[in-house]
């Protein structure tokens, strides 16, 4: 028995993982396949009904809040990860130089991603409050014009950009971080013969060498960024108004909300695709920036 | 590695400003937290905010007569336990093979996980439970969370199973017992580190899941997520008792992070730093 076991190694010991994704992954995500082609309101008594591509059609061409949160999704994610990359890249460099205390404000660094989103956004949703919100106090204490932040269509989303750069900044410095600790030397003491200013030396070899490093961390980040729920649907429900309604908020609002579920599950499939598509061009890009 | 160039005392100076700059914004929303859990609401609408006031332990009085909060915070527990125990049972033996028997595709299956949208997964679930009648019951909340923290385990401890030496397995295995009893004996007990990391992530990840908990769990089952977002359906938001259960609920997973940070750092930034 135990011979057989090691001979089929390759397959015993990764069975009950791979029956876990069949029965709680691949099926599922088959299943909501199924769905986004009928009509169905998750009643028992009324079967779905199959309808095509029906759903698709009516999404993609006469949902003006699909295409809507489409984009609220990307302006999320691309000003998010402008802020956490470029943000990050300042706290590693300031990080990656020995002093006092150094290792403790790591680990302090740590606590904004680590912290439950949902207690978090309860936090922000305080300071962000117009009127008893400490933000709006701070701004006025230094003369400059106050905001609704989440009160209004117009500063909604960006608000909660704010919040996730928050979250997530520290993790973009940490990974950054290990990038810088583990370049070698030999590139900076040949800068330093050739008489090159700390700049230089940044802009033309330690940017360069990060490069791989900043590439993967992006990738993972957005894939996370275009998720996000929590933080929003804690925090706004995806108002005022839809402001910050992204493609996740709608697609639960259409499932467990109006309990559309084959227009949620095609939303879904359409999402699953842009986040998968995502992923596959930066990866793309990345190779062809290496090469 | 790091050049050391005379710096500008100006320079110098912006730097230490910048750290503070830094420290300041990322550590005042727990200050604020903290702080506001110990006002009244009344205090706590006062603007400009009293820095200096009597502290007050009634919210957190109020979050634990108000609410069963003890039993969600038991809820959370039981389920995060269970959600990382499982997965290291399912995830370490696929790890290990994915490592040492080259199966990419299967690797590749498990970073879809990933990549998935959670909210696909759900209506799917929530049929199947309701059909089971298995909503607002343990199992179901643990399976969903292990949607979260089994591929987390595996994409943590695949790169460790790499860097183990074959000749520690082969020798093992010269001594005469089977792959599978070295991986017990010889791999597992030499790769503390790398479960510690994923069992500690795990944990985080599926104590502070909010989305499966939300459409899963119910009245037995309910996590702290859910019940300090259902606090927010009152009328009038009680802030104080908000922000008191906030500082419970992310308490935990605050201290488990300063306790271990260095494994903390290693799961966060798996992945993308080779080495």
């Amino acid at each position: 028995m135990s011979r057989w076991i090691e001979k089929n190694l390759k397959w015993v010991f990764p069975a009950p993982a791979v029956i876990f994704i069949v029965v709680m992954m691949a099926f599922p995500i088959l299943y909501t396949a199924w769905i986004s082609l009928t009509e169905w309101s998750m009643s028992a008594v009324t079967p779905a009904k199959f309808i095509g591509l029906e759903n698709y059609i009516n999404l993609l061409g006469k949902d003006h809040r699909f295409w809507m949160s489409v984009w609220r999704t990307f302006y999320f994610t691309g000003l998010a990860l402008v802020g956490e990359t470029l943000i990050g890249l300042v706290l590693a460099v300031m990080l990656n130089r020995d002093f006092p205390g150094k290792n403790l404000l790591k680990t302090l660094f740590l606590l904004p991603m680590v912290a439950t989103p949902v207690a978090i956004g309860m936090v922000w949703l305080l300071m962000f409050e117009p009127t008893i919100g400490y933000l709006n106090h701070f701004l006025k204490s230094l003369h400059l014009p106050q905001s609704l932040w989440l009160a209004s269509e117009g500063s909604a989303l960006a608000s909660l950009v704010l919040v996730d750069i928050w979250q997530w900044t520290p993790m973009m410095a940490l990974i950054i971080l290990a990038g810088l600790v583990s370049m070698p030397s030999d590139p900076f003491e040949a800068a330093e013969v050739d008489g090159a200013s700390a700049w230089q030396t940044f802009w033309h070899v330690t940017l360069p060498m990060l490069r791989p490093t900043i590439g993967m961390a992006v990738i993972l980040r957005s894939i996370d960024a275009l998720k996000t729920f929590d933080i929003i649907y804690s925090m706004t429900q995806g108002g005022p108004n839809y402001a910050t309604e992204t493609l996740n908020l709608y697609g639960y609002n259409l499932g467990f909300g109006y309990f559309q579920m084959g227009a949620a599950s095609s939303l879904l499939m359409i999402f699953f695709a842009i986040v998968m598509g995502v992923v596959i061009f930066m990866n793309w890009a990345r190779k062809g920036a290496l090469s | 590695m790091n050049p050391r160039k005379k710096v500008h005392p100006a320079l110098n100076v912006l730097y230490v400003v910048g750290l503070v700059l830094f420290f300041v914004a990322f550590m005042f929303p727990f200050a604020w937290m903290i702080i506001s859990s110990f006002k009244t609401q009344s205090e706590i609408l006062t603007m400009p905010p009293k820095w200096i006031f009597t502290p007050t332990f009634k919210n957190y009085v109020e979050v634990f007569e108000g609410q069963d909060f003890l039993m969600y915070m038991l809820n959370s527990f039981v389920i995060a336990v269970g959600a990382t125990l499982a997965a290291l049972v399912l995830g370490l033996p696929a790890a290990y093979a994915i490592a040492r028997r080259r199966l990419p595709s299967l690797g590749f299956t498990i970073l879809v996980a990933r990549i998935v949208p959670g909210i696909t997964f759900l209506i799917p679930w929530f049929m199947i439970f309701s059909r089971l009648k298995m909503v607002d019951t343990m199992p179901a909340l643990i399976l969903a969370h292990m949607l979260v923290t089994m591929p987390f385990v595996v994409w943590v401890m695949i790169p460790f199973f790499e860097g183990i030496p074959n000749d520690l397995i082969d020798a093992a295995r010269v001594d005469g017992c089977t792959e599978q009893y070295a991986f017990l004996r010889v791999v597992l007990p030499i790769s503390g580190p790398g479960i510690i990391t994923g069992s500690i992530m795990a944990f985080v990840f599926s104590w502070n899941n909010f989305m499966f908990s939300m459409i899963l769990s119910g009245v037995h089952t309910k996590t702290l997520p859910v019940a300090i977002f259902n606090f927010l359906s009152y009328s009038e938001v009680n802030w104080g008792g908000l922000m008191a259960a906030s500082v419970i609920i992310t308490l935990p997973v605050l201290v488990l992070a300063l306790m271990t940070q260095k494994y903390i750092v290693r799961g966060l930034t798996a992945g993308a730093v080779k080495g």
